[in-house]
């Protein structure tokens, strides 16, 4: 208790966030609501599990958003609303963050939520007998030995959190990791209920065992047809919910997504629910049934940086400045995406990367500037570039690599050869480099640059261009321990796109759903981190 | 005949045991693995998910232990759905294809043989082409054309029937998943019926009938249709087991939760105990159906013995 009392008199800089707005169904007066309040949704596919710590997906992160609840969550524009924690001090270093949580947090049978079920959650998370595919996740937050207990070295009672009491929560870091608060929107850190997953083991999750502690409870789940979730009246937060019951679909294709939104079966699509040869005609019918926003994503090409011709820059600059990014956007995918020229999307909060040089110029520029780049490493009309170019099976993969192979084509002579391979055999092959260049495409886990800088670290697992600079490792190592990271990650950018290209990205990926109108309360943000807590039924 | 049922059943413990070490080593040698995901597993996490599914060990042991957990009726834990065991899977999805495929077999097999019928009795006549180009059609038209168009008339246009879901089987979400399913079958045994018929109403034993002067609904009844239906039949065995083990783009386009999906979904997952389970279901319920067949001529066609 000592050691916390000193750690929180030191925190100068302690940011306090308990008088912060309660995010919940909030009805603006005169709306009159509907005595049927049911939500069917659109949940992408069927998740692979529902076990928070487990997920490793959107399927299930977004299934586990209405029945689990972390410390924080996300409301509109994607500003942090307390969740089960009230509020939360930190000490200057940004290495020791200690959360305050409600008293009348409850799990769905009754039980209260405590300091230790979080504390069981994290060292869940981490611990290998899980074997969770998202344990780096903590590793990646800068939990104390994360990674440590992870590789099987050190015990999972090591890990850096503590039940100060019932109600306060202590993580201690490694590293200083100011956007900390933010990572705990994750469903991987989310509290888990130990005599319920100690006595059912991989089971409880099923509907007969689940407890949880979010808005709803988990009442029954048939795979590849539904999931339906009711109210959980010990949700502290019950009195200010609003809809009564929802329906999850799990739907991964766009055409019947859009079918069984058009016969009125579901009330809201997931967020790749219009199919793009669909969009226009829907922007012209039902315009406000349309919502499009930026996520925070970014689709781009891997060149393979320790393969020839690609080890060379000039090559790698040549074929991304000859790709023209706004036919792409505009002609091809269509469906209000944004070009990219860096590789950290604009909108990601707390940095905001400067545009590389070669996005000033003209796209007549970049081609000219493609070309004697090109000729300069040695390939001309009677030597030509050939390569092939991989992508994962999709017909929108498809229709884009087409439009960039013509321009390549085009501007530079280049022959491309296309080749494309089903998920697993394209993530196995694109994994061992064994490929020139590869489609590629990442989503932010947590709403902060390093989501994706720190993809392009030579020991990232996800370095798929197997771009490796030292400079650029330094980089990102300083920018973990700064209170400032922004100046690091602009230079990190510079680095590894306006001067080494390791990647080409080529447009920001936007969150497309359709919405009946008298759906209240969709508060997008970036990371579609979207409750249905926050929303009602209109009357219709 | 009872000699007969025993022979078939241990002929089918081969058949099986090839079917599923095939099957073992073809999943097992296809590239990528269950656990390959965008980003690299750490070395102990992995490690602890290849002990979980004995993926540690080498091939011919893993071969030995899913034998062994086959006899005990143990089909293991989906790679793909980790909240799930495979025999948990089969049981959820199974019931709701068995209950479409049950309808559509029904719809197929009685539609089927009285258009089969009529039109070999009136050959050549309009009814016969009529009937003959809707087979034709219903051939040619995959079920992935006439799903979505049964959504889009049934449920966009005309709001009669929900475009999906399976609300425990009740009849407005069986409508359209039997349309699609059935639709090829009708047509096929529409054909099969027509041309087994045209036959039999041409041999000897029909025209004795005639001859004596029968009616003509009781020659065809009586006399013609149990030996026009043999070649029906021994259509219909394997015809069945595709039926109940569902289609993928009928669960894909109503979203009812069969098992069709299961079994491609499994393969491109590389979930290698889910495509193992479904095989084997699909396998047994084959070698069960073809017998059934065969015990079925003894009935249909007395030069029939066992």
């Amino acid at each position: 208790m000592k050691k916390t009392k000193t750690l929180i008199a030191s925190a100068i800089l302690a940011a306090s966030f308990g008088a912060m707005q309660v995010y919940a169904a909030n009805v603006p007066a005169g709306v009159q609501l509907a005595k049927n309040q049911v939500l069917v949704k659109g949940g992408e596919g069927e998740p692979q599990t529902i076990d928070p710590q487990k997920v490793s997906g959107t399927p299930g992160s977004l299934r586990d958003r209405d029945l689990f609840e972390g410390l924080y969550s996300e409301g509109k524009d994607g500003v942090l609303v307390p969740g089960v924690a009230e509020s939360y001090t930190v000490n200057k270093d940004h290495t020791v963050y200690t959360f305050k949580l409600r008293h009348d947090a409850k799990w769905s049978d009754g039980s209260p939520v405590t300091a230790e079920d979080f504390v069981f959650g994290f060292q869940r998370l981490v611990d290998p007998k899980t074997a969770s595919t998202y344990s780096y996740y903590a590793a990646l937050a800068g939990i104390k030995n994360a990674q440590n207990i992870i590789d099987g070295k050190d015990k999972v009672s090591s890990l850096g959190v503590k039940a100060l009491d019932a109600h306060t929560f202590q993580v201690t870091l490694d590293h200083s990791v100011p956007y900390f608060v933010k990572m705990t929107v994750n469903s991987s850190l989310f509290p888990a209920p130990k005599k319920v997953v100690e006595k059912w083991g991989d089971a409880w999750t099923k509907p007969e065992h689940i407890v949880s502690n979010g808005a709803y409870k988990l009442e029954s789940w048939v795979v590849n047809q539904q999931m339906v979730f009711v109210r959980n009246h010990d949700y502290w937060n019950d009195k200010k919910t609003v809809i009564n019951k929802v329906v999850v679909l799990p739907i991964v294709d766009a055409a019947v997504e859009y079918s069984r939104y058009m016969a009125g079966d579901l009330d809201m699509t997931s967020n790749s629910g219009i199919p793009t040869n669909r969009y226009h005609e829907l922007l012209k019918t039902v315009p406000n049934q349309v919502k499009v926003s930026p996520a925070l994503a970014v689709y781009y090409y891997d060149f393979n940086n320790q393969k020839p011709p690609f080890n060379d820059v000039r090559v790698r600059k040549a074929l991304s400045y000859a790709i023209d990014r706004n036919i792409i956007t505009k002609y091809v995918t269509g469906t209000g995406e944004i070009p990219a020229y860096s590789f950290t999307p604009p909108d990601v909060s707390g940095f905001k990367a400067k545009e590389p040089q070669y996005e000033k110029w003209t796209q007549a520029e970049r081609n000219k500037k493609a070309q004697e780049l090109l000729k300069a490493a040695g390939f001309d009309k009677s030597h030509p570039l050939n390569f092939t170019l991989l992508y994962n099976t999709n017909e929108n993969h498809k229709k884009i690599a087409i439009a960039i192979s013509a321009m390549w084509k085009k501007t530079l002579g280049v022959n491309v050869t296309l080749d494309n391979q089903e998920w697993k055999t394209f993530l196995n092959t694109r994994q061992l480099g064994n490929y020139q260049v590869a489609r590629d495409g990442w989503f932010g886990d947590y709403n902060e640059a390093s989501t994706f800088l720190s993809l392009l670290d030579s020991t990232s697992s996800q370095n798929n261009a197997q771009y490796k600079n030292p400079a650029y490792d330094k980089l990102m190592d300083e920018a973990a321990k700064a209170n400032n990271p922004a100046p690091y990650y602009q230079k990190a950018e510079d680095l590894a796109i306006d001067q080494d290209m390791a990647v080409a990205p080529i447009y920001q990926y936007v969150t497309k759903r359709l919405i009946k109108p008298y759906v209240g309360g969709y508060m997008p943000n970036l990371e579609d981190n979207i409750y249905t807590r926050d929303m009602y039924i209109i009357k219709h | 005949m009872f000699r007969f049922i025993v022979k078939r059943l241990l002929e089918a413990i081969p058949t099986l045991w090839a079917l599923v070490t095939l099957s073992f080593f073809l999943m097992r040698f296809s590239p990528g693995s269950p656990f390959t995901s965008e980003r690299g597993i750490p070395a102990a996490v992995l490690a602890n998910l290849q002990a979980k599914y004995h993926m540690n060990e080498p091939l011919m042991n893993q071969y030995f232990h899913y034998l062994w957990d086959l006899l005990h009726g143990n089909l293991g834990y989906s790679f793909r759905f980790s909240d799930y065991t495979i025999n948990q899977l089969i049981a959820q999805s199974f019931p709701i294809s068995a209950e479409i495929g049950f309808w559509s077999f029904l719809v197929a097999v009685s539609l089927g043989v009285i258009c089969g019928v009529f039109a070999a009795l009136r050959q050549n006549s309009l009814l016969d082409y009529g009937v003959m180009t809707f087979a034709n059609i219903g051939m040619v038209l995959p079920n992935f054309v006439i799903a979505p168009l049964c959504i889009l008339f049934f449920s966009i246009k005309h709001h009669w029937l929900p475009a999906g879901g399976w609300n425990g089987g009740a009849w407005q979400y069986l409508i359209m998943p039997v349309i699609a399913m059935s639709t090829s079958y009708i047509a096929q045994i529409a054909r099969i019926t027509r041309g087994s018929m045209i036959e039999t109403m041409h041999s000897h034993f029909i025209r004795t009938a005639r001859a004596k002067g029968l009616p003509k609904a009781r020659i065809v009844i009586q006399h013609a249709l149990r030996p026009a239906m043999l070649p029906v039949v021994s259509y219909l065995g394997p015809a069945f087991v595709g039926i109940v083990t569902g289609s993928v783009v009928v669960d894909q386009f109503f979203g009812t939760g069969g098992i069709g999906q299961n079994f491609v979904n499994g393969a491109l997952n590389r979930d290698y105990s889910l495509v193992m389970g479904v095989t084997i279901l699909i396998g047994t319920l084959t070698i069960l159906f073809n017998a059934i067949v065969d015990i079925l001529y003894v009935f249909i066609d007395p030069k029939i013995r066992y």
